[in-house]
């Protein structure tokens, strides 16, 4: 293989693989800073167990989030030197002031609140939660102001003398309409997942009816986020469509396998491609729909790859400019399908709920966690592969290809190395994470009536 | 050109020595907590008590590591594209010590089952024995300069890394961080971790000076490879000289202090000795990354300067705060409650 393209399965299978666990933590500690705020409120101890419960799962999720993390940070110069040449002035300082002001604070308060059940007063120890939870955000926007700049380069200028791209102007980086997109897309996406989780752990739970009053308390919090939660990553997730059209068109015509340019615009079902040539051997389609979704409005024009194509040639000279259409056709109709998928069972759950009729629902409960669950992982992970997959052959988008941007002086073998190695560690932390979760999620709550119960459980 | 010591590419490369410096500092004491796990730890209990000294902590620290590498990227593009491919294989290592270690920590207790724990424990020592060594190594090589072709890139290979003078400052830090962290836990442990933890400090402070003696005395042979130490090693030297006094006087408090000090002087003695340099190159001086040919623009150090005034202070602040949060001893009574 060439070694670029084993840098780049290096970088898809280390960031997917991250992915797992930070939209997880994006929600959850959100979510049991409100469990806490709930008992230091009421001082009812079912708040206790369930912030003891959910924090306890958040812990084991966290750990992996952190340490490959740390493989992501360290990657950019490993794998991809020119890149990093290239974009430094403009791509490290996201990366250094989400060092500086969000790992700082989720690392320092996350010790503060698993050491501190019996040192800090209530108030003060809940507000390190809050802070995790802040911090956890702070992450979210600066690594994605990084990313959406790779996507849509703004506020830069080309330096005639070293071919690189320089700040212009940081505070149109900072508003760059692609960050807007993906920032609140994100966060949504974050409390879905974590109330999947959690809605499907307490499922489990529900269905064998034990720990019945704090499981039902969980699964009508989750429900809830989960219902909003899906319906903001819609109404946010084709916000981005809009803008996408805008500044990657040819990633929305590569979704939509929308070969030639259509006003109205059809959005495709199911189609099955020819590339040979360029155009589709089936195609099952809803009229309009695309107009809809891209400009809100009926009959507004899309422009198909065939035309892209071409004046992307025309722009930059010869070459394919067409992404894996297989992967973000089926990346983006998966993920969305899901999307949907999710809103009925977030809608469900409340549904159920609200009739008192939550626990007798067997096949729901079922549904929640086995379909819930994976439905939120596979929807991330097609997310990304989409976005990612989707802005190729770019990786700095209209100014550096993929092709030319991995280290030049770091032969084959070593990367073989490497993403053998990453793949088998990977490997084993998710056994190990994984035995330990489903221990814990099984386990259910313990009977603990204050801090200091919770204390000696927290400590290593 | 030349240019003066008043320009914002300096600031950033003093701001990353001392962002390296507080990581020496503040890690260092947990690779030598996690070095010393299985000589000091006799049983579960001693274990649990070494890794809960510093439990709280080791991730904030563990940042500033982080922060030096995003500095790096943000300040230096150049010097963070070439010493991070060129160093590709050790780093790689490092990563995978360090992704066991955060785990290990967070997994190790959360399990009864004896293999479970043996098996972390012994992921912990390797965990914090391999970084101690390869950062050693890693700045041994910055020291010595590395072979920089016209590109500015790292073409040495692999093995040309595992150079003798860098294999000294390899063992120098392990064990100097070793010494470090059994001072740290004679600070923060009670009962026998303490005692033992105490009692193996002597020694290590005998073995620290002189490999520490070693590789600075080497330093002053490497001649025109860029380094011009001045007088920073030596004051390593005798610090570690007062230091092995002090834990033969059982004043550990003083004694961390020293350890602390040696390794601000050595890691100050390395960038001084690099600057205007940050890769210095073998093959032509002129090759060689400097401060002002591998920095980004003026408007960006100028962006990242604002931000680091704001916030250096305040992460030191809530820093220093969990610290003092954390700052009675462990001991035995604080993890024998049952765990699930
Ligand atoms: C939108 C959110 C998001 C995205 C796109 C990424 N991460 Fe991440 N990252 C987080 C959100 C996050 C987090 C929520 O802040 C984590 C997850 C679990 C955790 O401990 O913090 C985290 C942890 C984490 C850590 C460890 C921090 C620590 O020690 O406390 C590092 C160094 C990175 N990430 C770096 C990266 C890089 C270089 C990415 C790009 C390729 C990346 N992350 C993608
Ligand atoms: C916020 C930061 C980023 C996130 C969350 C992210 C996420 C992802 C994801 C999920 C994928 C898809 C995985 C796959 O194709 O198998 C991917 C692919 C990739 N990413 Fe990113 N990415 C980020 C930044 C970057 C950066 C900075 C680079 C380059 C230095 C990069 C280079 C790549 C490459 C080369 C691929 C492989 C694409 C392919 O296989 O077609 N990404 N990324
Ligand atoms: C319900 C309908 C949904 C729509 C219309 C939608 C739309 C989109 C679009 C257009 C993008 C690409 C943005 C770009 O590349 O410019 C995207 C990215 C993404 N989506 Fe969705 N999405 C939906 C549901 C979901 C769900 C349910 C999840 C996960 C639980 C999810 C996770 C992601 C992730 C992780 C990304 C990559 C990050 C980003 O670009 O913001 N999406 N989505």
């Amino acid at each position: 293989m060439e070694d670029v393209l084993l840098a780049r399965w290096q970088f898809g299978i280390t960031t997917v693989y991250h992915w797992l666990f930070v939209p997880i933590t994006l929600g959850i500690t959100w979510m049991v800073a409100i469990m806490q705020t709930a008992w230091v409120r009421t001082k009812k101890p079912e708040y206790l167990r369930m912030t003891k419960f959910w924090g306890k799962l958040m812990l084991i999720n966290f750990a992996v989030g952190v340490v490959t993390g740390i493989v992501q940070e360290f990657q950019f110069g490993m794998n991809w030197s020119t890149y990093s040449r290239f974009v430094g002035d403009i791509f490290g300082a996201p990366l250094a002031i989400e060092a500086l002001l969000a790992f700082f604070i989720e690392s320092t308060f996350l010790g503060l609140w698993i050491f501190g059940w019996k040192k800090l007063s209530p108030k003060v120890h809940l507000f390190t939660i809050w802070m995790v939870a802040f911090g956890t955000m702070a992450s979210a926007f600066f690594i994605l102001l990084a990313n959406s700049w790779m996507q849509y380069p703004t506020g830069y200028t080309l330096n005639p003398v070293t071919g690189r791209a320089e700040m212009q102007n940081f505070g149109e980086i900072v508003t760059s309409k692609v960050l807007w997109a993906h920032f609140p897309h994100t966060i949504f996406v974050g409390f879905a997942t974590a109330s999947a989780v959690i809605l499907g752990v307490a499922a489990w739970h529900l269905a064998r009816r034990q720990h019945v009053v704090i499981m039902r308390k969980s699964a009508a919090f989750a429900g809830a986020i989960l219902l909003v939660g899906t319906l903001g990553v819609a109404l946010t997730g084709h916000y981005q469509g809009q803008v996408m059209v805008e500044v990657q068109p040819m990633k929305m015509a590569s979704a939509e396998a929308l070969w030639d340019t259509e006003q109205p615009a059809s959005f495709s079902l199911f189609a099955v491609g020819d590339k040979t040539n360029n155009r589709n051997a089936f195609n099952l389609s809803i009229p309009r729909a695309l107009s809809l979704l891209s400009c809100n409005n009926l009959d507004c024009e899309v422009q198909g790859i065939n035309d892209l194509q071409a004046a992307a040639v025309a722009e930059f000279g010869e070459g394919d400019y067409i992404p894996n259409l297989f992967v973000t056709y089926w990346s983006f109709r998966i993920m969305v399908g899901l999307g949907m998928l999710m809103i009925l069972i977030g809608g469900l759950a409340v549904w159920f709920h609200l009739r008192g009729a939550l626990v007798r629902q067997k096949w729901f409960l079922k549904a929640a966690l086995w379909i819930g669950i994976p439905a939120a992982f596979i929807a991330n992970a097609m997310g990304w592969i989409f976005t990612e997959m989707g802005r190729q052959p770019w990786i700095a988008y209209g100014l550096l290809k993929t092709e030319v941007s991995n280290s030049p002086t770091v032969p084959g073998p070593w990367i073989v190395i490497t993403l053998v190695g990453y793949t088998l560690i990977y490997l084993v932390l998710a056994i190990a994470a994984g035995y330990l979760f489903v221990k814990y999620a099984k386990a259910g709550p313990g009977d603990e009536e204050t801090a200091e119960d919770v204390a000696a459980s927290m400590v290593y | 050109m030349e240019q003066g010591l008043w320009n914002l590419e300096t600031l950033w490369f003093v701001l990353i020595a001392v962002l390296w410096i507080g990581f020496f500092f503040l890690e260092g004491f947990d690779f030598g907590v996690g070095i010393l796990l299985p000589f000091v730890g006799k049983d579960d209990a001693d274990r649990r008590v070494m890794i809960n000294t510093i439990g709280p902590t080791w991730d904030g620290n563990e940042v500033w590591l982080l922060t030096a590498g995003g500095a790096t990227f943000a300040a230096f593009p150049e010097w963070y594209a070439t010493m991070f491919s060129g160093f590709y294989l050790p780093l790689f290592l490092i990563l995978f010590a360090l992704i066991f270690r955060g785990v290990a920590f967070e997994y190790r207790s959360k399990d009864k089952l004896p293999q479970w724990r043996a098996t972390w424990d012994w992921l912990i020592f390797v965990g914090s024995l391999l970084p101690a060594l390869l950062f050693g190594v890693a700045f041994g090589n910055l020291v010595r300069g590395l072979e920089i072709d016209a590109a500015g890139e790292y073409v040495g290979g692999f093995w040309a890394l595992l150079n003798p003078f860098s294999l000294a400052m390899g063992v120098a830090s392990l064990v100097l961080f070793t010494l470090h962290g059994a001072f740290f836990l004679a600070l923060k442990s009670s009962g026998d971790v303490r005692e033992r933890a105490a009692a193996l400090s002597r020694p290590l402070s005998i073995a620290a000076g002189v490999v520490m003696a070693i590789a600075m005395i080497w330093t002053y042979t490497l001649g025109d490879a860029g380094f011009v130490p001045g007088l920073l090693p030596v004051l390593a030297i005798v610090l570690l000289g007062v230091v092995i006094w002090l834990a033969r006087e059982a004043l550990f408090g003083w004694a961390f202090i020293g350890t602390g000090l040696t390794i601000v002087a050595v890691v100050a003695a390395i960038f001084i000795g690099m600057y205007p340099n940050v890769m210095t190159s073998t093959i032509n001086p002129d090759y060689s990354l400097t401060v002002f040919n591998a920095s980004s623009t003026t408007l960006t150090l100028q962006i990242m300067t604002i931000v680091a005034l704001i916030f250096v202070p305040i992460v030191l602040v809530y820093q220093s705060w969990s610290y003092w949060v954390f700052r009675k001893r462990v001991g035995r009574e604080d993890v024998t409650a049952p765990t699930t």
